[in-house]
């Protein structure tokens, strides 16, 4: 078992955001098949995110940031260590696996709307079977949040007949329907061309902007990173550690005009020497570097 | 209005998709832009060419006894064929009538049972761990090979047919569902557990639909493979159907009946799969709509 480095749980900060949607990452390590291989994904990796911060992990190519994202949504078992959110333990050494919940939503790396219905009974999709509205009220409320987010004339397409950008929206969408604490979102602009890509980040930071709900955002985008981000966690090759934290001190609401400033381009450097030092030492380890 | 007369193209027209019967005709008249409705037609001349040269044209050694395709015609379109069996002799009606009820009951009770068992298998692990040896050892066993305890497990012409029918078709479906349900991408298993699903929801809203185009796939295999266990069941142990005809009249030498007999299969069960494709379509409209937008 791993030392328990930091027993006090309730240190909650609270300099932003709704006050709630707090991670507490604590010690934790994840060994995929410990009879096995032995794969050691995440070791001892410990953060503290706060509430309605918008965390950006970043690191080389299979250093374990998806790992840590399963664990906290409950996908995976973590092996020793334990996560809080909001001072409330999602898992420990007692309960590896976390319940999945729509306290924590995530977005897929490669989408993941149910083809099979509309975009709007996606997005009416988690109040209806968590019971909390009714079948028609969520209809009502999935229609206004689509619309409000630019999608009102897509509403009842289905997901394979828009492009992915509006998917991805739709997406988000049909996370926050659920008032979620959390966002989790792993690499969901991977694919996307540069120009689709900005009008996601504007997007997402309008609606950020609006709920401040805490983002844990895993990228390999570092200017993605920065522009988006409160902090930026670099990420070791495996097994993940954090290397270093870069603090984005740039003031919101944000818009593109950032790019250029000079302020960014030092942000963007100092995340990059970081990562860079790591992706040779993975090289160095004999393993591909594909990021 | 005068805008569009002068740009000469009518925007409102473009605009409005069009539906229905007018959407058949749209598609009809687009597709003789193609060269497939002419292949087509090229590879039927072609096909009954061929068969009229070999069997009336050269009258071929081997061929010769076989009915070329306009005594076929012929007879079939009689109101007083020569053999007694044509399109208007009520026969011919009992046994497109049989066979198709055969066909319906045991497709229904194929797809009735395996499409659940098939759901529940890939659900499951449990279950499947319960039923799968069973399922893949009894599997193998060619239809054939079931006819005789067909024959002694049940009485009568009716059930040991439809019996087998259903045997083949349904280990098909089964299958084919069971894939169907492990085809399934694992990230919506977990969005849907993100959004607070209950166990019964996931069912319904991911596994169900999910597994939707492998089980129409099955079904569009398990209706051929009915056919064929159907045709061979009736022809061993029957007393009317399609199957049955084709035994009959070759045991009497009328080959043209035989033929005609084969044509309808081959009619009836173009048009059995083809209302199996047409249902598939219409419970799968989000399929069809991203499948068109790929121009497939
Ligand atoms: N289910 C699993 N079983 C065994 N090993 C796994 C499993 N999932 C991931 N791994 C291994 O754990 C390591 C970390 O994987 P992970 O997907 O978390 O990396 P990542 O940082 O998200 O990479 P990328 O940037 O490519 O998405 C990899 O070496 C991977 O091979
Ligand atoms: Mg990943």
């Amino acid at each position: 078992m791993a030392a328990k480095a930091k027993t006090t749980a309730g240190k909650k900060t609270q300099s932003r955001g709704t006050g709630r949607g707090a991670i507490s990452i604590r010690n934790v390590t994840k060994i995929y098949d410990p009879e096995g291989v032995n794969v050691m994904a995440v070791d001892n990796c410990s953060m503290e995110i706060e509430s309605g911060e918008v965390c950006m992990i970043v690191g080389p190519s299979g250093c374990g940031k998806t790992t840590l994202l399963n664990v906290i949504a409950g996908f995976h078992s973590l092996t020793f260590g334990e996560i809080y959110l909001d001072d409330e333990l999602l898992c420990g050494p007692d309960k590896p696996l976390a319940d999945q919940g729509a306290d924590r939503m995530v977005v897929f790396q490669n989408g993941a709307l149910f083809p099979w219905k509309s975009l709007l009974d996606n997005v009416a999709y988690g109040p209806i079977v968590q019971g909390v509205m009714s079948k028609s009220d969520a209809r009502d409320k999935a229609r206004d949040n689509l619309a409000e987010a630019g999608l009102g004339e897509v509403a009842d397409k289905f997901p394979g007949e828009v492009s992915s950008g509006m998917a991805r929206r739709a997406e988000i969408v049909r996370a926050l329907i659920n008032d979620p604490k959390v966002l989790l979102l792993d690499e969901p602009y991977r694919a996307m061309d540069a120009l689709t890509k900005s009008i996601m980040h504007e997007s997402l930071l309008e609606v950020y902007d609006r709920t401040k709900v805490t983002i844990f955002f895993i990228t390999h985008d570092l200017e993605e990173a920065i522009f988006l981000g409160d902090r930026v966690v670099v990420m070791t090759t495996r097994p993940a550690r954090t290397k270093k934290v870069v603090d984005v001190k740039i003031p919101r609401p944000r818009d593109y005009k950032l790019l250029s400033s000079e302020q960014f381009r030092v942000l963007v450097e100092e995340a990059k020497d970081a990562v860079h030092e790591e992706a040779i030492k993975a090289f160095e380890a004999g393993e591909r570097e594909l990021a | 209005m005068t805008d569009q007369a002068i740009s000469g193209i009518d925007t409102s027209k473009a605009q409005a998709a069009p539906k229905g019967l007018m959407y058949a005709w749209h598609r009809l008249k687009k597709s003789f832009g193609t060269p497939t409705p002419y292949l087509m037609f090229f590879g039927i001349v072609l096909w009954l060419g061929t068969y009229y040269l070999l069997t009336e044209g050269w009258k071929v050694p081997r061929f010769e006894k076989i009915p070329g395709p306009v005594e076929v015609i012929t007879e079939f379109f009689s109101y007083d064929p020569i053999w007694g069996t044509s399109l208007f002799t009520e026969d011919f009606h009992t046994n497109v009538y049989v066979s198709c009820r055969r066909i319906f009951i045991a497709f229904a009770l194929a797809t009735g049972l395996g499409v659940p068992l098939g759901l529940f298998m890939g659900w499951s692990r449990k279950f499947k761990d319960y039923t799968f040896p069973i399922l893949e050892t009894l599997r193998p066993i060619p239809i054939l090979a079931w006819v005789p305890l067909a024959i002694v497990m049940f009485s009568g012409f009716e059930t040991p047919i439809i019996f087998l029918a259903t045997l083949a078709s349904f280990f098909v479906t089964t299958l084919n569902t069971l894939l169907g349900v492990e085809s399934i991408d694992e990230s919506y298993f977990r969005a849907a557990g993100c959004l607070g699903s209950k166990k019964h929801h996931v069912f319904w809203h991911v596994v169900v639909p999910g597994a939707m185009p492998f089980i129409f796939t099955g079904l569009q295999i398990s209706i051929g493979v009915a056919w064929f266990s159907l045709v061979a069941a009736e022809m061993i142990s029957g007393d009317y159907g399609l199957g049955y005809m084709i035994m009959d009249s070759y045991m009497v030498n009328k080959y043209v009946s035989m033929v005609m007999a084969m044509i309808s299969l081959g009619f009836v069960g173009w048009i059995t799969s083809a209302m199996v494709r047409w249902g598939g379509n219409r419970m799968m409209q989000w399929r069809v709509k991203a499948l068109a937008l790929e121009g497939r």
